[in-house]
């Protein structure tokens, strides 16, 4: 058995496992941040001074908030809301455990990008759309979100590749996940052949869902 | 049609409140086209915006179509707002919808049927003479189309009332005049009242029955085009007019030619342009007309033509054939050189 298959039936299934693992972490956790994010993005732009919502409260408020998570480095949010993670999802350790933590990080984070992904369309066809009598529910759909899609997949793109970066410390609380594998196998145990196998790995992924959302992006935009 | 009530808007901002707007009053009959002129600055966007209430005036009224905007609650000011069509300076289509799309999804929005869309879209489109560019995208057009899909996208609504506010202000001279054109085809055809701003001078030429020059706020003057081509009395309009025909001058050649006469510029508008009065003046009275500089300018609704003239002759002589001129109902307004203190 040459020294390739031997590395491969020894930890395929480990690196196998961590790399699900990887994918349910940003998978579950992005949704939930979109699902955040997106409204807390599309809020923070329509209650600016000048807008149709324009809200002095509503909007520093948001800012505030977002601001102080934004502030916190993930290691340390981590462990800084167990309590409340346990609150919510009765446990605070495996991938459930780190569910609400990468979702804090991520929110604010993507309500960022999508801040200045809205600010990104001209604020003259909103205007436009106002001026035809469409109300303001119809434009955040029909004008705001569908303008800004390029922008929105980029941003989004560039928070998941943030979230795989995240995932690594997960296994600080056992959720294990790539970052795990590298840390727990390749760093404490010197399996140098590990550390590379989940470098390497990580790159193709980071790699294949920038690419991925590049070209998304380039297809809807149209100029 | 459209009528502005005293119509003021003020914007606070840090260094105090700005009156971008001053007691302005409006009225554009049905059918007609009225267009406000100023330099920028002078509130004239300020005040197209409060028409259809994108700015909310501070004080004063506005009536389209004999409904109050200023006391109409948001859904109904929204049913309103569908019956009064704007075009922008920037077009501001969407860039990721085709030019099909950027008319259809308005309709769809406001609850058309799909048959009804599509019908519109097409009608149009064609109107407009893009039919052959539906599938295409804003950014794969010129600004005279883009600008062209604007205006189908606010006629498709069938709108009574169209607001411009610099429509063809990022547009060619060239491109600009087949807008202009556009506009008269659909104010004629369809019926539509047009109320636009401008800073061109040729725009209001073009295609404006009345207008209003506005400076800090306020209409300084107001007239049809054909009076305030024919007469105008405030500074800013000379201003204007001057940018479509050279009126002046410099005032150390009209002191010189003062010395031998009169140096008068006259305009002609209607019936007086078709005698040939300055050759009647010459045998009528012993004086020698020179022509300094002339001009046609053709108006929406006429002709106006200009002539400064040098009348050579001695002063009692040069006076009666002034006279005789407007009584022939040519306007004549005599041009002062250097003052001599």
């Amino acid at each position: 058995m040459s020294r390739s298959d031997q590395f491969i039936e020894q930890w395929l299934p480990i690196i196998g496992e961590s790399v699900l693992q990887t994918f349910q972490m940003v998978g579950i956790s992005l949704f939930f941040s979109v699902l955040i994010g997106i409204p807390l993005g599309i809020l923070i732009v329509l209650t600016r001074p000048g807008q149709s919502l324009e809200n002095k409260v509503i909007y520093q408020l948001s800012n505030l908030i977002i601001n102080i998570v934004r502030s916190v480095p993930f290691i340390i949010l981590l462990f800084f809301i167990l309590p409340f993670t346990k609150l919510i999802v009765g446990t605070s350790i495996g991938v459930k455990g780190v569910i609400i933590p990468l979702v804090i990080y991520s929110a604010p984070y993507i309500a960022r990008l999508m801040e200045s992904a809205f600010l990104e369309v001209e604020n003259g066809v909103i205007e436009a759309y106002t001026a035809m009598g469409i109300s303001t529910r119809a434009i955040i759909w029909n004008v705001l979100l569908r303008e800004a899609r390029p922008s929105i997949i980029l941003g989004l793109t560039i928070s998941t590749v943030s979230l795989i970066g995240a995932t690594a410390m997960a296994g600080m609380v056992g959720a294990g996940g790539l970052g795990d594998v590298a840390y727990r196998f390749g760093h404490l145990r010197h399996e140098v052949d590990v550390m590379y196998a989940t470098v390497v790995i990580l790159i193709i992924l980071v790699q294949s869902i920038q690419s991925i959302g590049n070209r998304i992006a380039a297809s809807i935009k149209k100029d | 049609m459209i009528v502005l009530e005293n119509v003021t808007k003020e914007f606070n901002s840090k260094s105090g409140t700005v009156k971008a707007v001053k007691r302005v009053n409006i009225q554009v009959n049905k059918g007609e086209i009225h267009g406000v002129i100023g330099y920028s600055g002078a509130g004239k966007s300020t005040l197209i915006r409060c028409v259809n209430l994108l700015e909310k005036p501070t004080e004063g009224k506005v009536f389209i179509n004999g409904v109050e905007l200023t006391s109409l609650p948001l859904p109904k000011l929204r049913a309103t707002r569908n019956k009064i069509g704007m075009i922008f300076q920037g077009f501001n289509l969407l860039k990721t919808a085709t030019v099909y799309d950027n008319i259809a999804i308005p309709l769809k929005l406001l609850g058309y049927d799909k048959t009804e869309v599509k019908k519109r879209v097409e009608q149009y489109l064609e109107i407009v003479g893009l039919t052959d560019k539906h599938t295409n995208y804003p950014n794969q057009l010129s600004g005279g189309q883009k600008q062209r899909v604007a205006i189908a996208r606010a006629l498709a609504q069938e709108p009574e009332v169209l607001l411009s506010d610099e429509a063809t202000s990022a547009l060619d001279p060239e491109t600009t005049d087949s807008i202009l054109e556009l506009l008269l085809k659909i104010n004629r055809e369809l019926g539509i009242t047009i109320l636009l701003i401008t800073h061109e001078m040729n725009v209001i030429q073009k295609i404006c029955d009345h207008v209003y020059v506005m400076e800090d706020g306020e209409i300084v003057e107001q007239d049809t085009a054909i009076k305030l081509f024919t007469n105008p009395t405030h500074p800013t309009t000379k201003k204007f007019l001057n940018t479509i025909s050279q009126r002046n001058l410099s005032s150390s050649l009209i002191s010189q030619l003062k010395v031998t006469g009169a140096v008068t510029r006259l305009t002609f508008v209607g019936e007086s342009t078709g005698k040939p009065l300055l050759a009647e003046v010459s045998q009528k009275f012993n004086v020698q007309p020179n022509i300094l500089s002339a001009n046609i300018i053709e108006l929406k609704n006429g002709i106006v033509g200009n002539i400064v003239v040098h009348l050579i002759g001695d002063k009692e002589q040069v006076r009666n054939a002034i006279h005789y001129l407007e009584e022939q109902g040519v306007t004549t307004e005599e041009l002062e050189g250097q003052s001599h203190e």
